[in-house]
């Protein structure tokens, strides 16, 4: 656990360039634990890049970034687990794995090189596929699960290793609207029952706006962070998308009372 | 003394073909689940380079073949990154040169071109013993290496992004499984030859493929399928004297549309109580 409140995640400042070009610049983040954060932003805007920097999978080229108080690299060392479930859809859905393996792949840092799966860890695997509900699935190939179903497997291996913090990528693209709804709650139920941070990247505003505590916008560089609500409303949005949501708004209200909103 | 020298080399052919068959089975699962058929066909040109670079420098040309086909496949992924190509576009320019180099040196050294068939297409009825005592060690490598990092080569297999995220060395385990197959190569070289290694890595596992469901069952089938086609082959090659690389191939050919039948049937068949798999057309 963090120590009195400290902040999940951390950046000051954080620049990155990839193949010399400017991708992210002037990023400052301060994500509490417990919190569920949304990063938006239009497409090539550098959502996946920032994740991938909390990853510890690209360096921060100027700034700071802290996640559980650490450098990326040293608190996944550290074992710090970030549970990352990607953009679907990545896998050959043919791939001869069930269920169950596709979530044991999650605990391969926990297990160690050179071992194999003891009792723990398949107590483990067995608690993550219950939290996300597919018990009575956990012998099924994916080609056998609907799209929404795939993206449960996926949290419950993130989960399976003990994560604290999940990254999730677009995490909703390819599902159709009761499942994104369904995805997110189960999110939401997750969050509180293992107390843990959640930092969803979408290009989906109203959708991640429904849901999260709070929303970060950005396009290269942070434009705003703040409650849904006002992000949604600010022109910064607007900049940093570099058009007019005027026709969002009535979706917006619209939102507000669907079932699974919050 | 003539019928225990024709047992003798019977016995060591078996064998060396039951040893490569049970590595290209192992190797054919990661071949066929990572997509790498076309470095194999590309690391088993690159080794006819190594055997002419071993024969030219005095080293023996299997170990030789093994290490060149190893660098040749290495540097695949930095020459593909340096002319941002697609990878297969390096492959087929790193192969070919790597084997035009095997021809050209193997034409110089002229004691050594009637060697050369039996490189491409393989002689394993004049395998000796001392080449059973290399293969067998080289062979007994890669499987202990594979069975060490299977679950993280599976993972990688399956989800390369999230593997990394994982904190998961990712290229270089993806650098251990080329020199793998390199080795591979070279061992079942002398079993079928060069030309058609390819068959004996892609074919078992692709026809365990259709069978498996999970992946212990699909390795377990890829290497005894590599087994039965390698031991038919063979059979049938002494039966009805025909060359035992191309003989092996067709075995193996055969069992793969069996597998296909029977992979297909049970779709059908499964469809009845889970139905995610598309339509046939």
């Amino acid at each position: 656990m963090t120590a009195g409140g400290a902040p999940v995640v951390e950046t000051r400042g954080l620049e990155v360039r990839l193949n010399g070009r400017r991708v992210l610049w002037d990023i400052d983040l301060s994500i509490p634990a417990g919190c569920f954060v949304g990063i938006i932003g239009p497409n090539g805007a550098g959502k996946t890049t920032l994740l991938r920097v909390l990853l510890g999978l690209v360096p921060a080229t100027a700034g700071e970034v802290r996640v559980f108080g650490l450098a990326p690299v040293e608190a996944r060392k550290r074992g710090w687990r970030i549970g990352y479930v990607p953009q679907r859809p990545v896998f050959d859905p043919y791939f001869p794995v069930c269920v169950w393996d596709v979530v044991m792949m999650g605990r391969t840092p926990q297990i160690g090189w050179l071992r194999w799966p003891g009792k723990h860890d398949r107590e483990r695997v067995a608690q993550a596929i219950e939290l996300v509900g597919m018990k009575n699935r956990q012998g099924r190939r994916l080609a056998e699960l609907s799209g929404g179903e795939q993206q449960r497997v996926f949290l419950a291996r993130a989960l399976a290793s003990e994560a604290k913090l999940l990254l999730l990528d677009e995490a909703t693209t390819g599902l159709d609207l009761p499942a994104q709804h369904e995805l997110y709650a189960l999110l939401q139920k997750l969050r509180q029952e293992l107390a843990l941070t959640v930092i969803a990247v979408s290009h989906d505003l109203l959708e991640l706006a429904a849901h999260a505590e709070e929303l970060v916008c950005i396009n290269g560089t942070t434009h705003i962070h703040g409650n849904p609500q006002v992000v949604l409303h600010s022109h910064e949005l607007r900049e940093a998308y570099r058009c007019e949501f005027d026709f969002l708004y009535a979706d917006r209200a619209a939102l507000d009372t669907a079932p699974g909103g919050d | 003394m003539a019928e225990w020298l024709f047992f003798g080399f019977l016995q060591r052919a078996l064998a060396a073909g039951i040893l490569a068959a049970c590595l290209c089975g192992v190797l054919g699962f990661f071949v066929v689940l990572r997509r790498l058929a076309f470095i194999g066909v590309g690391i088993s040109h690159a080794a006819l380079g190594g055997v002419a670079l071993g024969v030219l420098l005095g080293v023996e040309p299997l170990a030789a073949a093994a290490a060149f086909a190893a660098f040749a496949a290495w540097s695949i992924g930095r020459i593909g990154r340096i002319g941002r190509l697609h990878e297969d576009t390096a492959i087929g320019v790193v192969f070919s040169a790597a084997m035009a180099l095997g021809v050209l040196l193997l034409s110089v050294s002229l004691e050594f071109q009637s060697d050369l068939l039996s490189y491409l297409f393989g002689n394993i009825l004049a395998v000796t013993q001392t080449d059973l005592w290399l293969l067998g060690a080289m062979g007994l490598l890669v499987l202990v290496a594979v069975a060490l990092l299977f679950k993280e080569l599976l993972f990688v297999a399956f989800d390369e992004e999230v593997a990394e995220a994982s904190g998961l060395p990712v290229r270089l385990l993806h650098h251990f499984l080329l020199t793998a197959l390199a080795l591979t190569v070279v061992v079942a070289m002398r079993v079928i030859g060069l030309i058609l290694v390819e068959a004996l890595l892609v074919i078992p596992a692709a026809a365990a493929f259709q069978l498996a469901r999970r992946y212990p069952a699909m390795l377990v089938l890829s290497v005894v399928l590599a087994i039965v086609g390698t031991v038919g082959g063979l059979v049938g090659s002494y039966q009805w004297n025909v060359p035992a690389g191309a003989s092996i191939v067709l075995v193996l050919a055969a069992l793969f549309a069996l597998a296909l039948v029977a992979g297909r049937l049970r779709t059908q068949l499964g469809r009845i109580d889970a139905s995610p798999l598309p339509p046939a057309n």
